[in-house]
């Protein structure tokens, strides 16, 4: 349920039919099932749950709230900015 | 970590506080569906940092606190017989009972173990031809995807001796049952986003409508939580009703279709108790037929026990988001986590547990 | 659907009392019930002034010369045994020479006791028992006295070491848990968790790859290089199983006094934080086998931090907290985000969650 931890796929190998990887979630790599995100290549960055990779990570879109603060440069006066700008 | 630290940058969390404070003009009453985000809320002190007029009350999302005590019941039941290896996540081990927990089976010489994928337990049954291997299999929808792939996959590699407890409950039957309550003053809702990254959000649609509530796929980090409770507010503050999803970054409207078709080709829905809370329709996964072989329900023909629930616990109420933890009247003196009286203060994501553990005794 | 709501107004109190019958593995998880079981079994059986006190040596006179003695025991069950960056009888050795090296002791003599299963391999005991050598060697101790016993297969996990350590406390040093003061600084030698993870990442059900090595390591020298840089030290604890977070209640207990941790300051591996997220622990209740935990008067923190980070096992010594008047026996962390929550002891094991 809530436990997903994003990590790096470094490496892609078949087990029992399966889709499987190692995931570098930052100095520590564990072998997770990728059966569930076929198109995760070498390089992606996934989300991992008790050993299955759930989802790609969207870079692009990790980068969306960042963008939207920076441009928030005086909060206060630019409310109804900000909320045309989340309601895309 | 990437995708992690910088979701807990304290500049960018003080600004989103400015933004809600400053779209704030009432009160609103909003829910995080999911243990996990309570427990962030709580360990980040995230709900002290929102303007006073904002209320968050935690959901049931904490599948380990909802689990029906004849199933717990049933698990150490299983557990304790010889040649059964019983395997669970961790959080299963320390709920209570009628009679004691999963720990106490292991005391007594039972051979449990804490695995961290339900594959785990699969390789384990392999290594060991002579044991059974059960695997406690709880958990939402988030978890349901590993847990039907081990039964596949014992299906497959024609592992005999390994078979899965079910206990899955579904997220969407539970928003229902809280929104149709008399009692409910739930205004806008957090889903949980692990969830919808199987699911999608697509089936949150209908409930926003007929409701005519504002529902925010989010995340799990502080930034994730500020950005999700501002568009929840941002919405309720416009009077606007509807799904928005907030973690763009691992949510697709239409979720994982590889995850959702071994999900429904090993489960079935059906009605399912909620500890504290009672049946709701629906609201569960079993095992479908062709795999009753695999369901450790059916194997182990354990004789109904006595079910007891502690009279003084309502967690129920706190599940409901009818009550906080530290209103209990047992709440840190009769009940704490190493003598628990309910679910909800022994699973680490359990409400009581997370405001036991970071501390909030005082009344808001 | 939904039953209606229980009734809580004719209630009679359905307590369970907390008594375990058996022995529990949270028993000796270094919380609050290895604390309540202390209490309970042995204090009251051995009764005296010395063991009710509580530090991790008892500093005793002998003779009228005034010099004391530093005196102590423990017991090493670790499994499996060969982990990254150590063995059973490497941490065997440390331990004990880090217990003595935390009551301010020179440590000098250990003594060694082994319960072996029939049907352990030779080659293990000689590897375990070369590394206690070495070990020995690289502290500047001796082993000087021995016993070995064997129990039936299936009735003992491999090899438990029992060792007690005797070291001399130079006259005048009185370190202790119960002498923080409001306005003292908390200093930890480097990075927290770094043993229980490596074990972790061994551990049949759990592995994971990483580099991660234990921290094991003998504490004497760095607690040589403090006391050389300033003599006013207030307590000193190598924070074992429990980590730092239950080895700061003790001193908030004992002290009676407040703590106030700045999360942003603590230090901890980047690996060690990987693992932890994956698993859903928190480094701040994790084992380390080769850092202490300093509290010092805040005039003299500066020069026994610089003294910390000069030595090679202090040079990522760091300053992680406050001791305060307020709260007192409570532990709270200032976390990242800027909310404030509290650290409590934990009743038993932190165990990996899935949610």
């Amino acid at each position: 349920m809530c436990l997903g931890v994003p990590g790096r796929v470094t490496e892609l190998f078949e087990e029992h039919g399966l889709q499987m990887g190692k995931v570098d979630f930052g100095g520590v790599t564990k072998r997770v099932c990728l059966e569930h995100v076929p198109e995760a290549a070498v390089g992606e960055y996934v989300l991992v749950h008790v050993g299955f990779a759930l989802s790609r990570i969207d870079e692009a879109e990790a980068r969306q709230i960042f963008l939207f603060l920076t441009r928030m440069e005086d909060p206060s006066e630019l409310q109804q900015g900000a909320a045309d700008e989340i309601s895309r | 970590m990437k995708f992690l630290d910088e979701y807990r940058d304290a500049n960018a969390a003080r600004k989103l506080r400015q933004l809600i404070a400053g779209k704030t003009t009432r009160p609103w009453t909003l829910m995080e569906i999911c243990g996990g985000q309570t427990h962030t809320i709580v360990r980040y002190g995230i709900d002290e940092l929102l303007p006073p007029s904002i209320a968050l009350v935690h959901g049931p999302g904490c599948p380990v606190c909802v689990t029906p005590l004849e199933l717990i019941d049933k698990a150490i039941a299983i557990a304790s017989q010889p040649g059964v290896v019983f395997c669970s996540f961790g959080d299963m081990l320390r709920v209570p009972g009628s009679r004691g927990d999963l720990f106490g089976v292991k005391a007594n010489g039972g051979d449990v173990r804490v695995v961290y994928s339900p594959l785990d337990a699969l390789k384990l049954a392999e290594q060991h031809p002579n044991r059974t291997v059960v695997f406690f299999a709880v958990g939402f929808e988030t978890t349901a995807p590993a847990n039907a792939m081990a039964v596949w996959q014992a299906r497959q590699r024609r592992v005999k001796n390994f078979a899965v407890l079910v206990s899955h409950v579904l997220v969407p039957p539970a928003m229902n049952a809280i929104l149709s309550s008399p009692t409910n003053r739930v205004q806008g809702f957090l889903a949980a986003g692990h969830v919808c990254t199987v699911m999608g959000y697509e089936e949150y649609e209908p409930l926003a409508a007929r409701f005519r509530v504002p529902i925010v796929v989010t995340g799990f980090e502080p930034l994730d939580l500020l950005e999700g409770i501002y568009r929840c507010v941002c919405l309720l503050e416009e009077g606007r009703h509807g799904v928005e999803n907030q973690y763009t970054r691992a949510v697709r409207r239409e979720g994982n279709p590889h995850a959702r078709q071994l999900i429904e080709r090993v489960f079935a829905i059906g009605d399912r108790k909620w500890r504290g809370i009672g049946t709701i329709p629906a609201s569960g996964y079993r095992l479908r037929p062709e795999f009753a072989d695999f369901d450790a329900g059916r194997r182990f023909a354990v004789a109904d026990l006595a079910v007891a629930e502690s009279q003084e616990c309502i967690s129920g109420l706190i599940l409901q988001g009818i009550q906080k933890p530290h209103e209990c009247p047992a709440f840190g003196t009769r009940c704490k986590p190493d003598h628990p009286l309910g679910a909800t203060m022994v699973s680490s994501e359990g409400a009581c547990a997370a405001y036991y553990h970071y501390g909030r005794r005082k009344a808001e | 659907m939904l039953e209606p709501p229980p009734n809580f107004e004719a209630f009679s109190c359905p307590v369970s009392s907390s008594s375990h019958e058996r022995i529990l593995l949270g028993h000796g998880s270094g919380g609050r019930m290895t604390n309540e079981l202390i209490q309970r079994v042995f204090l009251p059986a051995f009764g005296n002034d010395v063991l009710a006190a509580l530090e991790d040596q008892a500093t005793v006179p002998l003779g009228p010369s005034g010099s004391r003695i530093a005196f102590t025991t423990d017991s090493f069950v670790v499994r499996p045994l060969f982990f990254p960056g150590g063995d059973i009888g490497k941490l065997a050795v440390h331990g004990t020479v880090n217990d003595l090296a935390v009551g301010g002791a020179a440590p000098l003599y250990l003594s060694a006791a082994f319960i072996l299963e029939e049907g352990l391999p030779l080659e293990d005991l000689q590897r375990v028992v070369a590394s206690m050598r070495q070990a020995c060697n690289d502290a500047g101790v001796q082993l000087i006295t021995g016993d070995t016993k064997v129990v039936d297969r299936g009735k003992g996990d491999q090899i438990f070491i029992t060792t007690a350590g005797i070291g001399l406390v130079p006259e005048g040093r009185t370190l202790s848990i119960s002498a923080a003061q409001p306005g003292d600084v908390v200093l930890v030698s480097g990075t927290l968790g770094d043993h229980g993870i490596a074990v972790l990442s061994v551990r049949e059900g759990l592995e994971f790859e990483t580099a991660l090595e234990s921290d094991t390591a003998p504490l004497h020298d760095l607690v040589r290089a403090m006391f050389a840089a300033s003599d006013d030290i207030r307590c000193l604890r190598d924070p074992t199983r429990g980590g730092l977070a239950s080895v700061l209640n003790e001193l908030a207990a004992a002290s009676r006094v407040g703590i106030e941790l700045e999360e942003s300051s603590i230090p901890v591996r980047p690996e060690v934080q990987a693992a932890c997220e994956m698993l859903g622990l928190d480094p701040l209740y994790v084992a380390n086998e080769g850092k202490l935990m300093a509290v010092v008067p805040a005039a003299g923190a500066e020069r026994v931090l610089s003294a910390m980070r000069h030595h090679p096992l202090g040079r990522q010594a760091s300053v992680v907290g406050n001791v305060v008047a307020e709260h007192a026996g409570l532990v709270t962390l200032r976390t990242r985000v800027g909310g404030e929550r509290l650290l409590p002891l934990l009743a038993g094991e932190q165990l990996p969650r899935i949610c």
